[in-house]
C-alpha cells in the first residue's frame, strides 16, 4: 500500500467517527497545551528574576560588611553589627585595583523629605557619581551627583520620579531647596521613571553624596560597595583583588563578604530552571494520560472495525499494512492533538503576556519540542498495541463480526 | 491442469471439551473455468471449505494446491499476496466499508496492492460502467440498494482479475429478483473464464451450477462430476 493511500485511509477512518476522534484529539491537545503553558509560566518567572538582577548593572562585584551576611539586598541588614566598619576610604582604596573599572560606595537609611509643607518618608541612598553609571540610571532632568571628594559630601540630592511628582507636581524640581531630615538640600537632578530595581524602588529614592548621608545617619559604615569589573572576564580578578585590598586594610582580617552578581544570577537561574523542569514533568503526566486515551480509542476502533479488518485481510492486505494503517491513525490523532495543543498553549501564553506585560511568559523551545515529541511518541507507543491486535485478528472470525 | 486440488484435508475445531471435525479427509479437484455450487445443511462444513479455499483458514492436515502450487505451507503474508492477486470474495452481507464511496470500495483491493492512482481510476471507471454503477460512483453504501451493494462487491472481487471467485451465499440478503440479477452477473463472469465457487442454501441457485457438491458432516456426500462422463 502506498504512503499517500495509507494516510488518506487513516484520515478517513479517523474522521468516520468524529466524536471519538475529537475527544482523543482534545485530550492530547490539553496535555500539550498544559506543557506549553506551564513551562511558559516557569520560564517566564526565571526570565523575570534574571531580568531584575540584570537591571542592577553589569559586571558587578558586591562587597558586604561582615563574614556572615550573604543575604540579599534588604536594607534591614544595614543595621548589623560588624567587626569592622566598611568605610568610604575602603571603597576609595578599591579604585586602585587594576581589574576594577568603577567603584560606588553605598550607605542607606530612611529619612523624611519636606518641601512646601509636604512631607513624606523616603529611602535615602548615599553614594557617588559613579553609582549612576554602574546602575545605568538615566536622568529625566538636571544632572547626577557632582564629581567631588568622597569625604566631602555637598548638600545636593537627586530624587526619584514619584517623589518629584508628589512634592513638586508639575512645578520644576531642579534647583529647589528641600529639607531632608534636618538638613537643607538642593535638588540637582531627577531620575527617569523605571519602576524596577530589586529591593529598592528607584522612583521613590533620594540619592545624596555618601559622606552627607553618613553624617545625616551618624554612621561610619557602608551598606554595600558596588564594584564594577573592567569586563565580564575580569569579574573573578576584580573579586580577588577587592578581597585582598580589603583584607590588607582590615589588618589581615577577612571580615567582608564579596559576591558576584553572576553567582547570584546563576543560583536563581538554576533554581527556577529546575522549577520549570518540574512543572514540565507534571504536565507530561497529562500527556501520558492522553496517550493512554488514544490507545483506548484505538482499541475501541479495532473492536468496532473488526469486520473491516477481516475484509482487508480477505482482500489481500498483509499484517504489516493493517498494522501501519492503525498506527498511522493513532499517530494522526496524536499529531493533530499535539498541534492543536501547541496553538492553544501559545494562545494562553499570549493571553498571559497581554494581561501581565511585565511577565515574559514565553514557552522555552526545549519544552515545546519535548512536549510535541512526547505527544506523538506516546501516541505511537500506545497505538502500537491496538495496531498489533488488529493485525493479528483471525480473518475468519473477523469477517463473521459485521 | 486442475485449478484447485485438495487431498486429505482435515479441519478440526476445539469447542470446549469436544473436537468438531468440520472437514474430514476431503479430496476435491476443481478445474479452471468451472462453475461449482457447494450445498448442504448448516454445520456441514461448506463455509469452512470456502474459507480454506480462500486461504483465510489453514487445514490441520492435508494439502491444498492452487494452480499447481502448494499454498498450505506459505507464510501468512505470502497467502495474503495470493488472495490479493488470484482470489476474489463475495459475501452474503456484502462487506462494504461504510465510510468509502462505491468507487473507493471497488478500488480498495488495488489500493492495498499498491497500484498507482491513475491505473486504479481507469479500472474503476471501467468496472463501474460494466456493472451499471456509473451513476452511483460517489454514493456511500448506505445510499445504495441491496442489489447495487452486491454489484459493488462483485466489482471489487473482480477488479484484480482473479482466477477464482468465492461467493458465500451471494443472494442470501437479496430478494428473488435482485438475487437473480446478481447470479446472472456471476455467471457472466464465469462465462468469461473465471472459476466460480458458490456456497448456497438455495436449491434453485445450486441447480444452475454446472457442478454440484453436497456436503454433510465434513464430507462430500454427493459430487455431480463423479457421475458425469469423464
Amino acid at each position: 500500500m502506498r504512503l499517500p493511500d495509507i494516510l488518506r485511509f487513516a484520515r478517513d477512518a479517523a474522521t468516520g467517527y468524529p466524536v471519538r476522534t475529537a475527544l482523543s484529539v482534545l485530550a492530547m491537545a490539553i496535555g500539550v497545551a498544559a506543557v506549553v503553558l506551564l513551562t511558559a509560566l516557569g520560564d517566564g518567572a526565571r526570565r523575570y528574576v534574571v531580568g531584575q538582577f540584570s537591571s542592577l548593572g553589569s559586571n558587578l562585584v558586591i562587597v558586604l560588611p561582615g563574614r556572615t551576611g550573604t543575604g540579599g539586598f534588604n536594607p534591614a541588614t544595614a543595621i548589623t553589627n560588624t567587626p569592622r566598619d566598611l568605610t568610604i576610604d575602603d571603597a576609595g582604596a578599591l579604585r586602585r585595583a587594576p581589574a576594577v573599572h568603577r567603584v560606588a560606595p553605598l550607605a542607606v537609611g530612611t529619612s523624611e523629605i519636606n518641601f512646601g509643607g509636604r512631607l513624606r518618608e523616603v529611602m535615602v541612598a548615599g553614594t557617588t557619581r559613579d553609582y549612576f553609571a554602574i546602575r545605568d540610571f538615566d536622568l529625566a532632568q538636571g544632572d547626577a551627583l557632582p564629581e567631588e571628594d568622597w569625604n566631602r559630601g555637598s548638600a545636593v540630592a537627586v530624587i526619584g520620579a514619584t517623589i518629584r511628582a508628589e512634592l513638586f507636581g508639575s512645578a520644576p524640581a531642579v534647583g529647589q531647596l528641600v529639607r531632608i531630615g534636618d538638613r537643607r538640600v538642593r535638588i540637582v537632578g531627577v531620575l527617569k521613571s523605571t519602576g524596577q530595581g530589586l529591593g529598592m524602588n528607584t522612583d521613590e529614592l533620594v540619592i545624596v553624596p555618601v559622606a552627607f548621608a553618613q553624617a545625616m545617619f551618624n554612621s561610619n559604615t557602608l551598606f554595600r560597595v558596588l564594584v564594577e569589573a573592567r569586563s565580564r572576564d575580569a569579574i573573578p580578578q576584580a573579586r580577588d583583588q577587592t578581597l585582598t585590598i580589603l583584607t590588607q586594610r582590615h589588618r589581615g582580617e577577612e571580615d567582608v563578604t564579596v559576591i558576584t552578581q553572576d553567582a547570584v544570577l546563576a543560583t536563581f537561574d538554576k533554581l527556577l530552571g529546575a522549577l520549570t523542569l518540574a512543572v514540565a514533568g507534571i504536565a507530561a503526566i497529562s500527556l501520558a494520560v492522553a496517550g493512554i486515551l488514544v490507545m483506548n480509542v484505538m482499541l475501541v476502533a479495532v473492536t468496532q472495525r473488526t469486520g473491516e479488518i477481516g475484509l482487508l485481510k480477505a482482500l489481500g492486505a498483509p499484517a504489516r499494512t493493517i498494522r501501519l494503517a492503525f498506527l498511522t491513525e493513532a499517530a494522526m490523532l496524536s499529531a493533530v492533538g499535539a498541534l492543536l495543543g501547541y496553538l492553544l498553549g501559545q494562545l494562553g501564553a499570549f493571553a498571559l503576556r497581554q494581561i501581565f506585560p511585565i511577565f515574559p511568559a514565553y514557552p522555552p523551545d526545549w519544552a515545546v519540542i519535548a512536549g510535541l515529541s512526547t505527544a506523538i511518541g506516546t501516541g505511537l507507543l500506545f497505538g502500537f498495541l491496538p495496531a498489533r491486535r488488529a493485525a493479528r485478528l483471525d480473518p475468519v472470525q473477523a469477517l463473521m463480526k459485521h | 491442469m486442475a485449478l484447485i486440488e485438495l487431498s486429505g484435508i482435515e479441519r478440526r475445531f476445539q469447542l470446549g471439551d469436544t473436537t468438531v471435525r468440520a472437514l474430514a479427509g476431503l479430496d476435491l479437484s476443481i478445474s479452471a473455468g468451472e462453475y461449482v455450487a457447494v450445498m448442504g445443511p448448516s454445520g456441514s462444513g461448506k463455509s469452512t471449505l470456502l474459507n480454506l479455499l480462500g486461504l483465510l483458514d489453514r487445514p490441520n492436515a492435508g494439502s491444498y494446491r492452487l494452480e499447481g502450487r502448494d499454498v498450505t505451507t506459505l507464510s501468512a503474508d505470502e497467502q495474503a499476496q495470493v488472495r490479493s492477486t488470484r482470489i476474489g470474495f463475495v459475501f452474503q452481507s456484502f462487506h462494504l466499508v461504510p465510510r468509502l464511496t462505491a468507487a473507493e470500495n471497488i478500488a480498495l483491493p488495488m489500493m492495498l496492492a499498491g497500484i498507482a492512482r491513475s491505473e486504479r481510476d481507469r479500472r474503476v471507471t471501467e468496472a463501474l460502467k460494466n456493472f451499471g454503477l456509473d451513476q452511483r460512483a460517489d454514493h456511500k453504501p448506505d445510499q445504495l440498494s441491496g442489489g447495487q451493494r452486491q454489484r459493488v462487491a462483485i466489482a471489487r472481487a473482480t477488479i484484480m482479475q482473479p482466477a477464482l471467485i468465492l461467493a458465500d451465499e451471494p443472494t442470501g440478503n437479496l430478494d428473488r429478483h435482485t438475487g437473480e440479477e446478481v447470479v446472472n452477473l456471476l455467471e457472466a463472469l464465469n462465462a468469461s473464464g473465471v472459476t466460480l465457487v458458490v456456497v448456497t442454501h438455495d436449491p434453485q441457485m445450486g441447480e444452475r451450477a454446472r457442478r454440484q457438491l453436497v456436503m454433510e458432516d465434513g464430507r462430500l456426500k454427493h459430487d455431480s462430476a463423479a457421475h458425469a462422463p469423464a
